[in-house]
């Protein structure tokens, strides 16, 4: 496979949690510039191959590259260059409680760049803008609701142009036109800047209306494809999966427990 | 008898591995006291929040220490006829011991601990991953300027509280009959500022970087629960308190304070 075909790869990663395993070596790979979503049930490690990939936690097994770089021995000082590349959108949001939302979104700006507090000032509000929440720059984020958090929380992620974004449920908390306003920002984003974008989801809606490729982690096995190829994949657990939305759960559950070894 | 020496056994590996992590912990966060960005305004923020508002508590918790010492101090001295000497008792018990020892008990229960959640509560909701995630080091933007505000504060509220509680045993001498005047001059002949002042104020630096190191540790490792949090807490305060007490010991024997 070419490099941009490897942008992020996992190669051959085994991961627990104590005694507790999430899986065993997991091989896959994000292609540059696509937006590819994660899909798996609680605890099928989608949120934990994310931070695999920003550094967060070390795998017990293979090895992660991350832009053609290995990164899975590198040293916390040696992973903030690596990161310099990535922008992360964290379930809950992860805003520093005690800073304003504008102090949120200029962090970033005021570690790693030289901008003038004007110019912060202003990205910062275009920013805000993108995502539909003009007015709560001087408030906390505590008071703010969970989807408005998250909104912040994205428009912090991406304020410094990172070549990979990496989303841990987006859409959750939000409602139905904020959803359609994340999605059309991170595929203009993707358009506009050829930006990686990982995402990882239970929004079936969302995932079929912005995937370029979707990785599905069942509990033995992984499936990958492009939408089209999924809809017509031969497991019915795809399937199951891919219509979860609108389907008696009933039919997932009885979809998933036909295949031998498999369990919820 | 063996399931005991087993047990005891246990525990003691616990206990150095975890001394040894305090170490590493404690190594990391000097090599970031001189890694640039100076964090000023950081640091200026955690002395507001651990110092000038534990302003109360010390003043308070200072003249009552003072007035009890004071009418305990008069009570026993006029056995002897020597209550003119209540300054000289008052001050030395103050300055060399219960000053620093009880303000940064003071400081453990009510900054330390505050310290601590606030921290766990960070690594909890992953604001400390977010930080990492955009580069910047938890350690140099979090921790480490509220460990050095808490080891600037500390000689500063022991301070505060030596000076409320000689004001404390003032009143109540005063209030029973010892002369105002042989109260101050008893204070100033008896307090020399080498052994007794700075000694003070180096004990109560020892203790903000006890605590200071103990409460950041708790929160920096706590686990990702809000029972991780409690127990983070109670463990900085039960922790710091027991080590301040065997420091003050050590500080004490080894070098005369």
């Amino acid at each position: 496979m070419s490099d941009s075909e490897n942008h992020l790869r996992l190669d051959r990663v085994t991961m627990a949690f104590g005694e507790r395993p999430v899986f065993e070596e997991l091989s896959c790979s994000f292609a540059a510039g696509n937006i590819s979503v994660i899909l798996g049930g609680s605890g099928s490690g989608k949120s934990t191959i994310l931070r695999l990939i920003g550094g967060l936690i070390q795998p017990v097994a293979g090895k992660i590259f991350v832009d053609g770089e290995e990164i899975t021995d590198l040293r916390e000082r040696q992973l903030r260059a690596v990161r310099q590349k990535l922008g992360m959108l964290f379930q809950g949001g992860a805003l520093l409680d005690s800073l304003t939302v504008f102090d949120n979104l200029a962090l970033p700006l005021r570690e790693h760049t030289d901008l003038g507090e004007s110019a912060i000032s202003e990205c910062v509000h275009e920013h805000l803008d993108a995502v539909g929440l003009s007015d709560v720059d001087t408030l906390l984020p505590n008071q703010l609701s969970g989807g408005m958090r998250k909104r912040v929380a994205l428009a912090r992620a991406i304020i410094r142009d990172p070549l990979i974004l990496l989303c841990d449920e987006p859409f959750s908390g939000l409602d139905p036109i904020s959803t359609r306003q994340v999605e059309a920002l991170l595929v203009e984003l993707n358009q506009r800047s050829g930006i990686t974008i990982v995402i990882v989801s239970h929004h079936v809606d969302s995932t079929m209306r912005m995937a370029g490729r979707i990785m599905i982690l069942l509990p033995d096995t992984v499936v990958t494809g492009t939408r089209e190829e999924l809809q017509h994949h031969t497991d019915p657990r795809v399937k199951a999966f891919l219509t979860a939305d609108r389907n008696d759960p009933d039919d997932l559950i009885h979809a998933v427990e036909r295949r031998p070894g498999a369990q919820l | 008898m063996l399931s005991f020496l087993a047990t005891l056994g246990a525990r003691s590996t616990i206990f150095v591995q975890e001394i040894g992590r305090v170490t590493v912990f404690a190594a990391g966060l000097s090599g970031e006291i001189f890694r640039r960005p100076i964090r000023i305004r950081r640091f200026v923020d955690e002395v507001f929040y651990l110092g000038v508002l534990s302003l109360i508590i010390i003043c308070v918790c200072g003249l009552a220490v003072g007035a009890v010492l004071g009418l305990q101090g008069y009570n026993t001295l006029e056995r002897f006829g020597a209550t003119d000497s209540l300054g000289t008792v008052v001050g030395l018990s103050l300055i060399r011991e219960l000053g620093p020892v009880l303000t940064a008990l003071l400081t453990t229960g009510r900054a330390g601990s505050a310290t601590t959640a606030e921290i766990g509560t960070m690594v909890a909701t992953e604001q400390l991953d977010g930080l990492r995630m955009m580069s910047i080091n938890p350690l140099h933007f979090v921790v480490m300027p509220k460990a050095l505000a808490m080891i600037f504060v500390m000689p500063l509220l022991s301070a505060l509280f030596i000076v409320c509680g000689i004001a404390g045993g003032y009143l109540v001498g005063v209030h029973w009959g010892v002369d105002p005047g042989s109260y101050i001059t008893g204070l100033e002949s008896g307090v020399t500022f080498r052994d007794d002042i700075a000694g003070s104020f180096l004990k109560a630096l020892c203790f903000g970087v006890l605590v200071g190191l103990i409460a950041t540790y708790r929160g920096y490792t706590c686990k990702p629960t809000s029972q991780g949090v409690s127990s983070a807490t109670t463990a900085t305060v039960v922790e710091a308190s027991v080590s301040i007490l065997i420091f003050d010991y050590f500080i004490t024997a080894l070098w005369g304070v």
